[in-house]
């Protein structure tokens, strides 16, 4: 029963952000962004594929070639936070690489994975223009920077004590 | 209008706010008011005061005088200490290189690059709030838009941006006068303005500190490119990632149409021009103007075959500009203070100043605005303040990943775009990674070659397998499994990508590949010959 409720709240969701935006074929990447970050679990379903194609009237092939082109977008479930981890080479200079191994270590996951427990989505990034503060991370909208391993590890801590 | 006695900057970017600016300005407003200072003092939101790494940075006037590092517990201390009984926190003061004198000098310059610097595109930064207009258009914002509108005619703008000689400041270093005049030439019923803020080469964020520090300035290069061309139409393709800046941008956006400095009918001529701000969703080719146009049409970010170029046929098939944020930001000073004024900026080949953002092992990093003609040894050692950790100066890559490595023999080489030309090397973007002899050219090398692995679009088979098979080859080197052969290959390949590839992205892997070879070909050997990293960075089994 839960199960309808939750499938029939994301139909719902769906439309009210689809009729958000025009059927033109230039909103494509505006309306992923917009059903990605409406979904708790951070991705794009395959009801929402299909549902955007028939919106825009181009195949359901074509959504999928464009989710697939863009890093920000998913389709497959994520953790409720996003860390992107700055692969640029300012960050890997200046320690990067250190910092990385901690955070997997703390998560027990690779990049690319999610945590068990549907917290964390470990992701790499090229860069995130935040070389000032060189190596840096970004959870969901936040960026961390002049990171060590132990104050990266210290952040994700307090990320897993907010859920409680 | 209300007069104060001193006003507090609280520098506001991605850096400070992270460090905890926000939580330092409310604090700081509640402890002036509990001193009954709060019609005395004035706090002050402002871009980046060039500062990073230093924590939360503020700049005190008249004094002129930066704290950095300000925790909530000095609040108070520095409230009552400074504000009320006049004197200065000297554990807080930056004291690196700080000039005396008038305040009206400071306001202009930052700490990391106190004594040459001439800024242009950074005028206002760190000088006026952001997120109010007022505050820019009291700096002479918007005057350039009027004399253009008023007094000169679309084919003067582009003559006189032509006469300046302003080149493109996102990598290529085109012409922007002879690119604008493409497009006007054309007849056709809609044209495109399109501002490139999709920042991505790693390295770079001096657009970033543009749009935080002063959003309007970019706002009045487009509509006067707007104006130059015969476009009526904007778009602000701007990075996901850069939250800070999306939402400068978009306010900025929102009170130059209650301005009616955007809209229709602009300040009551015939002149229309909109913007419209699109986020991008984190692909680093869609730098590329064509591929961003792409972008902008809802498509994968897959770079077109050029010619026809964007200024004949760009989106949506119409003629369109793509300029980069810092060129667009340059254009107001040059339409109000003349070509002649910005000509004698710089050097003859590049008039004008460019962004430089210093980084790695060096004493400050962050971003300088500086005349062209600037050596790497000034740029490192002047404004970076020298190596970090008494290190030694090994190489700078310049440019970013699409960038040289420069060996210590290059130190007195002029860093502008034709200097480095005839070095057969790239200005870019204007990043400069320092690096000190802890670096390993292997390792950096395999991080950007794993960099161009990732970002390769596919399109064309050249950069997609090339970059694949370099990442997996510099791998095996750092892993001590390199045979004597595998320089002569990937330089071979390498060279095949340059010719072949389809865009720039999948040419430009040769640059910092050939450097690297060019400049440390016996650090890579020792990696194949005896299985040694000499510096002790790479995993050698």
């Amino acid at each position: 029963m839960a199960q309808i409720l939750e499938s029939y709240k994301l139909k719902e969701m769906r439309k009210r952000i689809l009729r958000k935006y025009l059927p033109k074929r230039d909103n494509l990447l505006y309306i992923l962004h917009s059903l990605q970050d409406a979904n708790p679990q951070n991705y794009i379903t395959s009801e929402d594929v299909k549902a955007v194609a028939e919106y825009l009237g181009i195949s359901v092939s074509e959504v999928e070639s464009v989710i697939s082109f863009y890093t920000m977008l998913s389709r497959k479930p994520r953790g409720r936070y996003i860390i992107k981890f700055c692969d640029s080479p300012t960050c890997h200079l200046l320690g990067g690489g250190k910092v990385l191994e901690e955070i997997k270590e703390t998560l027990s996951i690779h990049v690319g994975e999610t945590t068990k427990d549907g917290l964390f989505t470990l992701e790499m990034t090229s860069c995130l223009g935040a070389c000032g503060v060189a190596p840096a991370m970004m959870i969901n909208d936040e960026i961390y920077g002049n990171l060590t391993p132990s104050k990266a590890r210290e952040i994700i801590e307090s990320y897993k004590r907010r859920r409680k | 209008m209300k007069f104060y006695r001193s006003h507090i900057l609280v520098g506001m970017d991605t850096s400070t706010v992270l460090a905890g600016a926000k939580e330092v300005e409310a604090h700081l407003l509640r402890e002036i008011e509990r001193q009954g200072l709060s019609d005395e003092v004035k706090v002050l939101e402002t871009g980046s005061l060039g500062i990073t790494n230093q924590g939360v940075v503020l700049l005190v006037y008249p004094e002129g005088c930066y704290y950095v590092n300000v925790k909530i517990e000095d609040v108070p201390e520095i409230v009552e200490e400074h504000l009320l009984k006049g004197r200065m926190v000297q554990r807080l003061l930056f004291k690196e290189k700080i000039k005396r004198g008038p305040a009206a000098i400071v306001l202009r310059e930052s700490p990391l690059d106190i004594r040459r610097q001439s800024r242009v595109v950074l005028q206002n930064c760190g000088i006026i709030n952001p997120e109010d207009i007022d505050e820019y258009i009291g700096r002479g914002g918007y005057e350039a838009l009027e004399k253009a509108l008023f007094q000169m005619k679309p084919q003067e703008v582009i003559k006189e941006v032509k006469k300046s000689g302003l080149v493109g400041r996102g990598g290529a270093g085109f012409p922007t006068g002879a690119k604008w005049e493409i497009s006007a030439k054309i007849h056709s019923e809609k044209k495109y303005v399109i501002c490139n803020a999709d920042e991505g080469e790693p390295g770079t964020f001096k657009d970033r500190v543009i749009m935080e520090g002063d959003p309007h300035r970019v706002i009045e290069g487009m509509v006067l490119a707007g104006y130059a061309v015969g476009a009526d139409k904007g778009f602000i393709y701007i990075r996901g990632e850069y939250a800070l800046s999306i939402q400068r941008m978009k306010k900025a956006i929102e009170q130059a149409y209650k301005y009616n400095l955007l809209g229709s009918n602009i300040l009551e001529t015939d002149f229309s021009f909109d913007i419209e701000m699109r986020k991008g969703a984190g692909a680093y080719i869609c730098g590329e103007e064509t591929a961003l146009i792409e972008s902008l049409e809802g498509k994968r970010g897959e770079p077109r075959d050029k010619p026809p170029y964007p200024g004949t046929y760009g989106l949506w098939g119409k003629p369109t500009v793509v300029n980069n944020v810092e060129t667009l930001a340059n254009v107001p000073s040059i339409i109000l203070k003349g070509a002649d004024w910005f000509r004698s900026l710089g050097t003859r080949d590049t008039p004008g100043t460019k962004l430089y953002t210093i980084l790695g092992h060096v004493m400050n990093q962050g971003v300088i605005e500086v005349e062209t003609g600037i050596t790497l040894r000034e740029i490192v050692f002047d404004y970076g303040g020298g190596m970090r950790n008494n290190g030694e100066f090994k190489a700078a890559l310049v440019g970013g990943a699409a960038g040289c490595f420069l060996g210590r023999d290059m130190l007195d080489v002029k860093m502008d775009y034709a200097t480095l030309k005839s070095y057969k090397a790239v200005l870019g973007s204007g990043a400069i990674l320092v690096m000190d002899n802890s670096a390993c050219i292997v390792d950096m090398l395999k991080c950007i070659l794993g960099f161009f692995r990732h970002e390769s679009c596919g399109k064309c088979a050249p950069c997609r397998i090339g970059t694949d098979k370099l990442y997996r080859m510099v791998s095996e080197i750092s892993t001590g499994m390199g045979t004597k052969d595998h320089p002569k290959l990937m330089l071979e390949l390498v060279q095949m990508m340059n010719k072949a590839s389809f865009c720039p992205l999948g040419q430009s892997v040769f640059l910092p590949l050939s450097s690297a070879f060019k400049y440390f070909e016996d650090e890579i050997m020792e990696h194949i010959l005896n299985r040694r990293c000499p510096v002790g960075v790479c995993n050698v089994r």
